[in-house]
């Protein structure tokens, strides 16, 4: 009996230990020293990357079109089972949205979901994904988010339950699911550039990707479809388990959003669409190549 | 006075009544959904040459615009009576937001109208001519599915 004590109690204090040093671990921590040496923001390479990232989906007004998709206000509402996150204002205004941001601010934020204050932004902001995008490229995308029009209108704030408005639990969260490895493997330089475009800009894992209990990608599902996470339906599944169109098929359906019998993209995906029209077409069959490699899944 | 309370009575019971005599508007979601099949089939033969999966055939192309032309002239909102959402019902993608922005859907109607005149002025003028009036097409079908349709049905 006293054994038993012993051991519970024993355990109790490693479970604090264990939580404590937890906690301790996934801080925020910063880049890594060096991270930017000698790397020079260039906007016209930076636009390359806001389309490729999808930026305009989220932090456009909703249901802005053409040049209006320029103005990073935010305000698009991501109706989730946690709650609704609030996409905030980016724009290069230096009180409502980012534009006092230092060079490792805006790189912080991208690649490791941590704000200048050094609060863990909500993983509905898909640093998981830019976490493998290159640290030049992130510097060319704020040389070109510094061009755009600022736009003095406030953020709004998430509208989360208990507990998920506390941001304690978005450190483990991160510790489980932060990672800067690819997800699948590929061979040649056309594959590689499609992965990188769709597994650290285009972020497509995040809607076609199931996830498990605790929000994380379930990556032995890797695009085999999922819930939608805002609201209502499915996101379809894309690897060659659900998707039989060909390389040219996909890569036209992102040019013009038109499918092989010539529906037409609809709900986000339409917003998707209108970014990767703006992409080289070699970055656009690049895609289609990848998705085609994508190993079935179900 | 027994009237007037009998009718009360009638009139509160057919209230209660209404929801669970709601419409499933078959015939109506089935007409659009037939209107949207024509405009994908048409689309289909262009896109199909545009593409250079089938023939340029310019006469085929004339066909086709023109049909795109006369569904824009169709009104489509008595075909999107409300309470025919993909909230209400599990047999459409049309989007409640519909409702709320009759004026903006109409834009959007009219600019699809608007790129498809402008196919059938050029759909008989050689295969390379339909790419680009075929991706403003495609812009217009895109804008209004963009806020308007929702998700597929599972």
């Amino acid at each position: 009996m006293r054994t038993l004590l012993t051991l519970t109690l024993a355990g109790g204090l490693i479970g604090v230990a264990a939580a404590a040093t937890g906690v301790a671990l996934t801080r925020p921590a910063g880049l890594p020293a060096g991270t930017l040496d000698g790397l020079e923001g260039d906007a016209a390479r930076g636009a390359a990357v806001f389309w490729a990232a999808g930026c305009a989906s989220c932090h456009a007004e909703p249901r802005a079109e053409g040049e209006a998709r320029l103005v990073l206000a935010g305000g698009y509402r991501i109706e989730s089972p946690f709650g609704t996150f609030v996409a905030p204002n980016i724009s290069p205004h230096p009180e409502a949205g980012i534009g006092d941001w230092s060079t490792e601010d805006f790189v912080t934020a991208l690649l490791q979901g941590t704000s200048p204050e050094g609060r863990h932004y909500y993983p509905a902001f898909p640093y998981a994904s830019y976490a493998r995008m290159t640290p030049a490229d992130a510097v060319d995308l704020k040389a070109f988010i510094d061009t755009l029009p600022p736009d003095p209108r406030p953020s709004a704030p998430h509208e989360l339950s208990f507990p998920y408005s506390l941001r304690a639990g978005i450190g483990l969260w991160k510790a489980l699911n932060l990672d800067t490895a690819p997800v699948i493997a590929v061979d040649g330089a056309e594959l590689e550039r499609g992965r990188y475009i769709v597994e650290a800009l285009a972020h497509c894992g995040e809607c076609h990707t199931p996830r498990d209990a605790l929000g994380g990608l379930d990556v032995a599902r890797w695009m085999a479809g999922a819930p939608n996470p805002s609201g209502e339906g499915r996101i379809p599944g894309i690897t060659p388990a659900q998707l039989d169109w060909t390389a040219e098929d996909i890569a036209y359906y992102l040019e013009t959003g038109f499918t092989p019998e010539f529906d037409s993209a609809g709900g986000t995906m339409g917003s998707v669409v209108r970014n990767f029209a703006r992409l080289a077409p070699e970055d656009r069959a690049a895609v289609a190549a990848y998705v085609k490699a994508l190993p079935p899944a179900e | 006075m027994t009237s007037i309370r009998a009718a009360a009575i009638a009139m509160a019971l057919a209230a209660m009544t209404l929801p669970a005599a709601a419409n499933d508007f078959a015939n109506e979601v089935g007409a659009r959904q037939g209107m949207f099949k024509i405009m994908g089939l048409n689309v289909g033969v262009l896109g199909g040459m545009a593409r250079g999966n089938i023939p340029y055939d310019a006469e085929a192309a004339q066909v086709a615009a023109a049909n795109l032309v006369a569904v824009s002239a169709i009104n489509p909102l008595n075909m999107f009576p409300a309470g025919s959402d993909n909230l209400s019902l599990d047999t459409t993608r049309a989007a409640p937001e519909i409702w709320d922005n009759i004026p903006d859907v109409g834009a959007k109607w009219a600019a699809f109208g608007t790129a498809a005149t402008a196919i059938q002025a050029v759909a008989g003028d050689g295969q390379a001519a339909l790419g680009p009036a075929l991706g403003a097409l495609g812009g217009s079908c895109q804008a209004c599915h963009e806020a308007y349709r929702g998700p597929e049905l599972n």
